[in-house]
């Protein structure tokens, strides 16, 4: 009974433990961010569309697909605050939903990217030689393509959807993630935790994500970070080119595509996408470069 | 200006940094003088503040420090707060500074005669031809070899001795009032450093430069200069004559400092040494009262109440104690004391062994060199090697300490690593505990592997920094087995305790750890798993030395109560002395002498364990010391020279036949080798 008493409290604590370390961890991911205006600016932009995405249906009184053929091509009113499109939707409501479009797109799209840079980076970076120089020719040649370009064949390939759009930017960000993932991997590889797990003899693959990986995650948050951002401005890209989303879904890129033809006519539905895009992207790089800046002073 | 006044006089200096959460101030309350020709130490272990007070003369603190109070006075003008401008043209000419880095202190992309001809054109506005010739001069002052050929060369082609020399010469150049010499020997070999403290202290005569020495190692400054002054943790505890300091400290501190050092004069088992517990208060979190006061054996009530002031108890030595008057009874015998015997000595050590645990026959280690053409990778290019390790036999008796020593480049650490497995043997064998081991880890067994393990040479690299001190030792006992699963924590928290640290340490993560303590978490993670043997490469180099003592101390207190047999890797021969039973003296990827530690520390002996030895800076400056000095730089392990290996720097050389033979093995008895062509009564009575 006594024994089980000390091993409760033990375990207990242990979990209490846990929590005030990722407690503390959060305080000084806060501290860090309070530290840097230009993250600070950069976190209220995202967060404000980060809200606006979440709250689409609360903050507009209007359906994204709504089509009122007595009021096209208004400018703002009271009761259309960014006006309307050629149409007659409400072009708030469509920049608000999206913005769900871009900030659920966007993040998984790069997270695939990272995905499948980490595992070429890793194995790249770890055993050098062949391994290494077969992964990143393949990936030289991958790159080589104007990106712009490659989205367009991938997209024209698959056909456009969410999906293919993820599965494109997807494509053409992991080389540059993976070449990111190798050089933290070859810097990291040499250290001597690194030759301390080697003599207990774990495998490969637990040396690349239980030494290499965590050791990495500071130049790769913030590469993930600004990649979002470029993500947002590729998927708008695409729309405008149109092969993003299919046409009714309310999308930024999708917005200034049909409204461009019409600009001296109703300037508004273009520019409130292009506005809402560049102050995503740009809140986004503001969010990173401050982090980064931050993190690295100090040292 | 007459000799009567310091050259530079600095008062009540305290200097801040501003950091993301406030100020801290690295530096108060210090004052010095330094008058012409003098040489002041500056010593303290790192994290003192001794860069910060010195960076401070000539506002060089960075964008975040800055001077906050006190006065700098440089001949008699005052240097605080002075315009970029005025400094500028201060420093390289009246003030200037020899950094520890060499290789960082030089561009890399300009040749030598233009990095010293450079300050001669701006300060002094010669041209540019006068400026070469000077600087020719220049470098013929601190006896560079070949000095025309160095003015042409870039500093990749100097060795790193060359390179302080390059360094020292254009410090000079413009005759400075003041030299400011940042720890301008610690990235050098220890023959190398040698060379170059007999060349600064022979300058210092020359030219009677006022000189600020910067050092952690109380033996360069014993060398060198006139007056010392210790620091801890941002103030200055002890200042006094060099002889005054060493044979008469007042301080505790200073005395911890003294005591905590391995003698290179005494055998193993002779003495323990006297770590200073704790650790060096961070600026921002400073005791109340003395400083010392929470580290210090003296500490008495008032000690922790007030904050004691310098003050001079005899002429020119300046104490920060309370109790400094009251010493002479206590801190009789300091240095003495406890000094008796351990019960193990070497000889009764040595009668004692059965098997062999480890032996090495032949082993080489060799890394190709990249093709230089294309038609390499066709064959048709003769592949070079750099010959790291080349036939190095030796072997390890049970329980006992082998101390591998020899200069960085020397094979050292490539041998301990093939070893353990992290490189591949290129040929020989190596068979440990009976089992041949001669192929990479991943092909040994899981039972070799966890009977073989390493310490590490870097603290800051020795831990993952993403996990807690407990899970990374578990992270070994669960991969062997070791426990079963629901006693990890209880078998981590009894590791952690044979290493001297207590169960608070499970949650902690490595960024919280000193680097003595990160040491002993490497320490502790390599026995957890009950190795019959553990190859420790350079374990103390990095660390301040009152953490080396306390981390030897350490590993040989592991050795006796487990009767673990060890490798010790180390540049430093007074460790090796403190530790080994047995040393390898290594030059060039090949053992030049290799016998029981008795054996090679005294004649008859190789002359380049001579050299290793007579190069050893002694914390006494009374100490005799040797002038044989080795010349010259280690060769390139991919041309190694013919005949032996160390013909090229030798003292000793006799002619030609050390040039042309390899020389056979020498038994001098008692399982003493020498690789030499000198006869034994030549090696006994070395005469240049």
């Amino acid at each position: 009974m006594a024994t089980e008493n000390i091993s409760m409290t033990k375990s207990t604590s242990r979990f209490v433990l846990t929590l005030r370390g990722i407690w503390k961890g959060l305080q000084e991911l806060a501290e860090l961010i309070f530290a840097s205006p230009t993250a600070v600016i950069g976190l209220v932009v995202v967060l404000a569309w980060v809200f606006v995405a979440i709250f689409a249906p609360l903050i507009t009184t209007y359906s994204p697909l709504e089509q009122d053929y007595k009021n096209i091509n208004q400018k703002p009113t009271a009761a259309h605050v960014l006006g309307t499109d050629n149409l007659g939707r409400d072009v708030w409501t469509r920049v608000a939903y999206g913005a769900r479009t871009i900030l659920s797109l966007g993040p998984i799209s790069v997270f695939v990217a990272f995905l499948i840079g980490l595992a070429l980076g890793l194995p790249a970076g770890y055993y050098q030689g062949w391994v290494d120089e077969l992964i990143m020719r393949i990936l030289d040649a991958l790159m080589a393509f104007p990106t712009i370009l490659l989205y367009m064949i991938i997209i024209s390939a698959v056909g456009a959807s969410p999906f293919n759009v993820v599965i494109a930017i997807a494509i053409g960000g992991a080389p540059g993630i993976a070449r990111l993932v190798r050089a933290l991997t070859m810097d990291i590889r040499t250290r001597e935790y690194v030759a301390a797990a080697k003599l207990r003899g774990d495998s490969d693959i637990m040396i690349m994500l239980r030494e290499i990986l965590p050791n990495s995650r500071g130049p790769l948050i913030v590469d993930f970070l600004l990649r979002i951002g470029y993500a947002a401005f590729y998927i708008g890209t695409l729309g405008f080119l149109g092969l993003g989303l299919p046409p009714p879904t309310p999308d930024w890129g999708g917005m200034v595509q049909e409204g461009h033809g019409r600009m001296s006519a109703n300037i508004w539905p273009v520019l409130s996408a292009t506005m809402a895009i560049v102050t995503l992207v740009i809140g986004l790089n503001m969010f990173a470069d401050g982090l980064r800046e931050e993190s690295m002073r100090y040292q | 200006m007459d000799d009567s006044s310091p050259i530079l006089s600095v008062k009540n200096l305290a200097v801040t940094y501003k950091t993301r959460k406030r100020d801290i101030d690295a530096v108060r309350d210090v004052s010095f003088d330094i008058y012409r020709g003098e040489n002041l130490g500056l010593v303290g272990e790192s994290g003192c503040g001794k860069s910060t007070a010195a960076y401070s003369i000539v506002n060089f603190l960075g964008p975040n420090g800055r001077v906050k109070s006190g006065e700098i006075l440089f001949k008699g003008e005052q240097l605080r707060n002075r315009s970029e401008a005025d400094l500028r043209k201060l420093r390289g000419a009246d003030i200037s500074m020899v950094y520890q880095e060499p290789m960082s202190a030089l561009n890399p992309s300009m040749q030598i005669r233009d990095q010293l001809a450079e300050s001669l054109i701006a300060h002094r506005g010669f041209n540019q031809k006068d400026a070469f010739a000077e600087s020719l001069e220049a470098l013929r002052k601190v006896y560079m070899p070949d000095a025309e050929g160095v003015m042409q060369r870039y500093p990749h082609q100097l060795s790193g001795g060359q390179q302080q020399r390059v360094l020292i010469a254009m410090a000079m150049l413009n005759n400075p009032s003041l030299l400011i010499m940042d720890e301008p020997t610690t990235a050098l070999d220890v023959t190398v450093e040698a060379a170059v403290l007999d060349l600064i202290a022979e300058l210092q005569k020359k030219y009677n430069t006022a000189t600020l020495y910067i050092s952690h190692n109380l033996g360069v400054v014993a060398r060198v200069s006139d007056k010392v002054a210790v620091m801890y943790a941002g103030e200055i505890v002890e200042l006094a004559p060099t002889r005054e300091i060493f044979h008469n400290p007042m301080h505790p501190y200073t005395m911890g400092l003294m005591r905590c050092l391995p003698d290179v004069d005494a055998p193993k088992g002779t003495r323990t040494l006297h770590p200073i517990e704790g650790r060096v208060p961070s600026p921002a979190n400073l005791p109340a009262g003395c400083i010392f006061a929470p580290r210090c054996q003296h500490a008495e009530p008032e000690c922790l109440a007030g904050h004691p002031h310098l003050k001079e108890i005899s002429p020119g030595h300046q104490v920060r104690c309370f109790r400094a008057w009251d010493w002479t009874a206590v801190k009789e015998n300091w240095k003495t004391e406890d000094l008796v015997p351990l019960k193990e000595s070497c000889p009764d050590r040595n009668g004692n062994t059965e098997e062999n645990v480890l032996n090495v026959k032949n082993a080489k280690v060799y890394y190709p060199v990249p093709f230089k053409t294309v038609g390499g990778l066709f064959g048709m290019e003769k592949r070079s090697y750099v010959r790291a390790s080349d036939d190095v036999s030796f072997s390890v008796k049970r329980g006992r300490t082998l101390g591998i020593v020899g200069e960085s480049g020397c094979g050292k650490s490539t041998i301990a690593k093939a070893i353990v497995g992290l490189e591949p043997l290129f040929g020989g064998q190596i068979d440990f505990l009976n089992v041949d081991v001669s192929k990479p880890l991943n092909k040994r067994g899981i039972d070799t592997i966890r009977d073989l393990q390493m310490v590490f040479q870097d603290p800051n690299g020795v831990l993952n920094p993403s996990y807690s001190v407990g899970d990374q030792i578990a992270f070994s006992l669960r991969r062997f087995g070791t426990v079963p699963p629901d006693q990890i924590r209880a078998e981590v928290e009894r590791l952690l305790q044979a290493v001297k640290l207590d169960e608070s340490y499970y949650n902690r993560l490595p960024r919280q750890l000193s680097g003595g303590e990160k040491q002993r978490v490497g320490i502790a993670r390599a026995i957890s798993t009950n190795p019959a043997m553990v190859v420790c490469d350079e374990p103390v180099s990095a660390l301040d030395v009152s953490v080396q003592a306390a981390v030897l101390n350490l590993l040989l207190e592991i050795q006796n109560t487990r009767n673990t047999t060890m490798i010790l890797i180390s540049h430093d021969l007074s460790s090796v002395r403190f530790f080994a039973d047995e040393v390898a003296v290594m030059y060039l990827g090949h053992i030049m002498e290799i016998g029981s530690c008795e054996s090679i520390f005294q004649p008859p002996n190789h002359p380049y364990t001579t050299a290793l030895l007579a190069a050893v800076p002694r914390a006494d400056p009374d100490a005799p010391h040797s002038n044989i000095r080795l010349s010259g730089h280690v060769p390139s392990a991919v041309k190694p020279p013919s005949g032996c290996k160390f013909n090229t720097r030798c003292p000793f050389k006799i002619g030609a036949i050390c040039e042309q033979e390899e020389p056979s093995k020498r038994d001098m008895g008692a399982g003493h080798l020498i690789y030499c062509h000198l006869t034994p009564e030549d090696l006994k009575n070395k005469i240049i």
